[in-house]
């Protein structure tokens, strides 16, 4: 990865302190996801404090950080699909509204209503939307790519399912499938793991990790400190200001994770985490 | 069922089945959003709307009904905020509390005002004058090839006529948008997509739809034809385009059913005269809805509560 400017300067936690440093005006062009001063706010408290982040490509990166954080609110924000107050959102060195097509988005499963009257394949046939808009016709090679996007997360058999009748689990898998079908370079997912079963965590993060391989990029709001280690590359650390960001192998450190955390992190808590040592 | 039918009976059950469609598109996607309390808003909201254009312009016309309607639900939203805020009451009980006291501020604008020259009282408010929608030149079926007898349609006809057209089309075009903003609106935006937009033409539709079915049937009897024929069509069907198509049906069903039983159901009971049509069709889809909801093929809700998002 090459930067065309270093990115931020010797203390990012004076960086992030008043929102007023001055910032690079450059972005990476090959960073999958750069956002630069984003701020968001419910009514008068701010939810998301003038965040700087960059996520590097061909890799999987994690969003942590303890509830309440801002750790949605900032994919969500990155999206457009809240407001921002201020701030702006790169994708490979493209404002995002110019780079909608090279995005994948999975949504948190309990935003949406699964009674709803549609099965699961034409949810995925959703991730195609942007490709037929509105008068295209869904062709069957289209359909035939949606069937296939449910095969790779395991589903193959319940495309003519109502999502009610799926498990949570299996909900969840057809939301990711939804983000295969949009064919990203960059796929953005919030809470994935969150409600679903053993063997959903590990056939999705397969599959995660077949992108990666395949040169895409992956961020993924994450909530359990325990397997940040064993699933991602890259961490950044929040807690509604940017605490850190790096490789986990040099950043998902107990300093960190205190700074992050606060008190709310008990030591013994601590100790059961495969926490990086100290950074260099 | 000659030309009797015809001159009494044919315009009023197309008025009542187009009014009936019009609200019913919306409808469908009004109840998935969970707003169908926005329906309910929007027909009494409607009232001082059109009244007051009404008195402002002296004829019961489309554009300044429209318009007084709209200015109506402009001046809704901004009380039920100055209510929540000044109250500090939830949202609910502002709408509440508005909606009622603007339709209540509706009537009695009404009962004050000379509205006896035209179809506009606290009757008609109410329950629509479907019967009086009469088609006088017609003297037979083949009125319907006649010029002269056509002109004299009733022009509530056309009217209605022009609306459900219009939702049709609305539905059609915007079908892949309405859908995905009514499932998941993150992900619509995500995509680019103007959710908010699709959402508040929503709105404006079911207003519109609203507006345009209040001759026929009456403010308050437009609630029932949001709701009652698409909830039923859920209970059909897991999938939205047959949705749509089961609520239409219910929505003529309804139409035809009610304004028939309305005229003829008292006479075979033995009782003297006929009923309101409105009131009989509102009736009639409140049954259906509850024969879908103890036979209908989907009526179990299996899928989790809508939870709370971080």
């Amino acid at each position: 990865m090459t930067a065309t400017a270093p990115i931020r300067g010797e203390a990012p936690a004076l960086v992030a302190r008043d929102g007023q440093a001055p910032r690079p005006d450059s972005v990476p062009i090959d960073a999958p996801l750069a956002l630069r001063g984003v701020t968001v706010s419910y009514g008068d408290r701010p939810a998301v404090f003038s965040v700087d982040a960059t996520f590097p490509s061909r890799a999987m990166a994690a969003i942590v950080g303890p509830n309440g954080a801002g750790k949605s609110t900032l994919l969500k924000a990155a999206l457009g699909v809240i407001p921002r107050l201020s701030g702006e959102v790169h994708v490979y060195g493209q404002p995002i509204d110019q780079a909608r097509a090279r995005i994948a988005y999975v949504p948190q499963r309990a935003s949406v209503d699964w009674d709803f009257p549609t099965t699961a394949l034409d949810v995925v046939r959703m991730g195609l939307y942007r490709r037929v808009g509105l008068f295209g016709r869904m062709s069957g090679a289209m359909t035939d790519r949606a069937r296939a996007c449910l095969d790779r997360v395991g589903m193959a058999d319940f495309g003519n399912r109502q999502i009610g009748q799926l498990s949570g689990g299996q909900q969840q898998r057809v939301f990711l499938a939804r983000a295969l079908a949009q064919d990203a370079d960059l796929y953005l997912l919030d809470e994935p793991f969150a409600g679903v079963d053993a063997a959903t965590e590990r056939a999705m993060i397969d599959v995660l990790h077949g992108l990666k391989a395949s040169g895409k990029a992956v961020v993924a709001v994450h909530h359990d400190l325990a397997t940040v280690r064993d699933y991602f590359d890259h961490v950044f650390l929040i807690n509604v200001r940017r605490i850190a960001e790096g490789p986990v192998a040099s950043t998902f450190t107990a300093a960190n994770l205190q700074a992050t955390y606060g008190g709310r992190l008990a030591a013994t808590h601590l100790d059961t985490l495969d926490l990086a040592t100290a950074a260099p | 069922m000659g030309a009797e039918f015809v001159q009494f009976s044919l315009t009023p059950i197309l008025i009542g089945v187009l009014a009936a469609i019009s609200c019913a598109l919306p409808g469908n996607f009004l109840i998935l959003r969970r707003q169908a309390l926005v329906g309910d808003a929007i027909s009494h909201v409607v009232l001082p709307g059109i009244v007051v254009a009404f008195l402002l312009t002296g004829v019961v016309a489309t554009v300044p009904m429209l318009l007084g309607a709209g200015g109506a639900a402009v001046v809704a939203v901004i009380l039920i905020e100055a209510v929540r805020r000044l109250g500090r009451i939830e949202p609910g009980a502002a709408m509440g509390v508005v909606f009622t006291t603007m339709f209540a501020g509706g009537v009695l604008l009404l009962e004050q005002s000379d509205t006896s020259r035209v179809h506009l009282d606290v009757e008609h408010a109410l329950m629509g004058n479907l019967e009086s929608l009469i088609w006088f030149r017609a003297d037979g079926w083949g009125s319907l090839l006649d010029p002269v007898a056509l002109a004299d349609l009733p022009e509530e006809l056309g009217r209605i006529a022009v609306v459900c057209l219009m939702m049709v089309v609305l539905t059609c075009v915007f079908w892949r948008w309405l859908k995905i903003a009514t499932f998941d609106e993150g992900f619509a935006r995500s995509l680019g997509i103007p959710a908010a937009a699709v959402g508040f033409g929503l709105v404006v539709a079911a207003a519109v739809a609203a507006v345009a079915a209040f001759d026929a049937v009456g403010s308050i009897i437009v609630i029932a034809m949001f709701i009652c024929p698409p909830a039923a069509a859920r209970l059909m069907t897991n999938r939205l385009g047959v949705q749509v198509a089961w609520s239409v049906v219910f929505a003529t069903l309804s139409a035809v059913l009610g304004y028939v039983l309305a005229g003829y159901g008292p006479l075979w009971l033995g009782f003297g005269n006929a009923v309101s049509a409105a009131g009989m069709i509102a009736t009639v889809s409140g049954v259906i809805l509850g024969l879908a909801c103890m036979f209908g093929p989907h009526r179990s809700r299996i899928g989790q509560p809508r939870g709370a998002g971080a």
